[in-house]
């Protein structure tokens, strides 16, 4: 017999399969919570299990949220004609984190990678078609990754909304705020100097 | 274990918060596989994109461990073809067939170098479709299943070879051919001529002649089919040379 208990090895088993924790760090965690046990680790499964059963994944963008459509999707304030597609949820948070955009979302699922054996059926096209064609979105940003992977993505979403009448847009490619020339690859550079633009 | 090589990034695959386990093509050691940490960092990420060319170290306890890779002087073609659909889905098609065709750890000097014409010549779009087509060519040979594309299989004759034999991958002769033409795979002229220079449907004729063996004897006995990147690129090049006749 070990000198740790069998529920509390569960715990830490569970934890350290957590993204950005291994066994050691999953220890740790779990000594907190044990020792927190009223202030942390009872609310902590508490909000976990609440979490667990009222998050629901929205049938129109494919956004996390406990309403479906999200409450993104239900937000008449938002600027319903622009769609604006990201790879995941997270990207989704990364621009709203940003409040630059107030149109709506859709949510790929993933980009197309031939190592990872993702394609086209793997990913959340049909319904953007969809809902690209509807006559209110004039405009679909293509917010993918500036990788070879992204990019394939975003031409191959570009030929499936041909028949679509919007305009198509991507983010720009190129020297991040604070950037010094100095410091960034060859690559960058390029897109910058080709995406370049007249003050 | 430990050695140095030329390689060119074929695919990444994530493991873990910050590393990948990344597949080279090396000129030496053929496609081969190690783990890089740190590979979500700003200067790591370029290199690890299809197609970056790279100075290779492979660490390893034993030679048949995974190992790790240090990456050096990454020379990043990908940035060039972001923006080229057609281009892009070269690149992604080259690198996906390498991957899924070539065995591992088994070395194959020439598609190396074939794969290096071929991101130096990206950016031309009358050469990169026959530098291709000359690649995938290779490979079949580097399999062991080369075509014979040097004379007619019924004549002999080494003159106006225009059709293959989807059968024994010999080249046939168009007046051999004529009785036939229904059965046999169309040889356009720059797969056999020191040119480079091509048109989008000759580089498509080539792709499907290319394409028939690739699928039939590498990867139809092991009950694949060829990669989605490929069939992608055939169909965007398709379009592409559809484009061109009809403004022509």
């Amino acid at each position: 017999m070990g000198p740790i208990s069998s529920e509390l090895q569960r715990v830490i088993d569970l934890l350290a399969k957590l993204p950005g924790l291994g066994p050691r760090s999953a220890r740790r965690v779990a000594l907190h919570l044990i020792k927190r046990k009223d202030t942390a680790l009872t609310s902590l499964a508490a909000a976990l299990e609440d979490a667990a059963a009222a998050i629901v994944t929205c049938e129109t963008c494919g956004n996390l949220d406990t309403q479906d459509p999200c409450r993104i999707c239900t937000d008449t304030r938002r600027d319903a004609s622009t769609l604006c597609v990201v790879e995941e949820v997270g990207d989704l948070w990364a621009l709203e984190r940003a409040a630059v955009f107030k149109g709506s979302y859709h949510i790929l699922g993933g980009t197309l990678s031939a190592l990872e054996g993702v394609g086209p059926q793997n990913l959340n096209i049909g319904p953007l078609v969809a809902r690209a064609s509807a006559p209110v979105v004039t405009e679909v940003i293509l917010a993918l990754d500036a990788t070879v992977d992204g990019q394939a993505t975003a031409h191959l979403i570009m030929d499936r909304l041909d028949g679509a009448d919007v305009k198509i847009t991507h983010l720009a490619h190129g020297v991040p705020v604070g950037g010094e020339l100095d410091y960034l690859d060859e690559g960058t550079l390029a897109a910058a100097l080709n995406a370049r633009h007249t003050y | 274990m430990d050695w140095r090589d030329r390689g060119i990034t074929l695919g990444a695959r994530a493991f873990g918060e910050g590393s990948a386990i990344v597949t080279l093509l090396t000129r030496e050691h053929g496609r081969h596989l190690g783990l890089v940490r740190g590979a979500k960092s700003k200067n790591m990420a370029p290199a690890l994109q299809a197609g970056s060319e790279v100075d290779a170290r492979w660490r390893a306890r034993l030679g048949e461990h995974l190992g790790s890779y240090t990456l050096e002087g990454g020379r990043v073609h990908a940035h060039q073809v972001l923006s080229k659909p057609l281009e892009l889905a070269a690149l992604t098609s080259i690198s996906a067939l390498a991957e899924a065709a070539l065995p591992e750890r088994e070395p194959h000097p020439a598609l190396f170098d074939g794969f290096h014409v071929f991101l130096e010549h990206l950016e031309d779009g009358d050469v990169w479709p026959s530098i291709l087509v000359k690649w995938e060519l290779g490979l079949l040979r580097e399999l062991g299943f080369g075509l014979d594309l040097d004379a007619c299989a019924v004549s002999g004759v080494n003159e106006n070879l225009t059709h293959v034999s989807p059968r024994t991958g010999r080249a046939v002769s168009a007046l051999e051919a004529e009785p036939y033409l229904d059965r046999l795979l169309e040889l356009p002229g720059f797969m056999i001529r020191e040119t480079n220079h091509v048109t989008k449907s000759e580089a498509l004729a080539g792709l499907r002649l290319t394409g028939y063996f690739l699928e039939r004897r590498i990867f139809a006995p092991h009950d694949r089919s060829l990669p989605e990147a490929r069939q992608s690129l055939m169909e965007r090049l398709g379009r592409s040379a559809d484009e061109t006749q009809r403004i022509g």
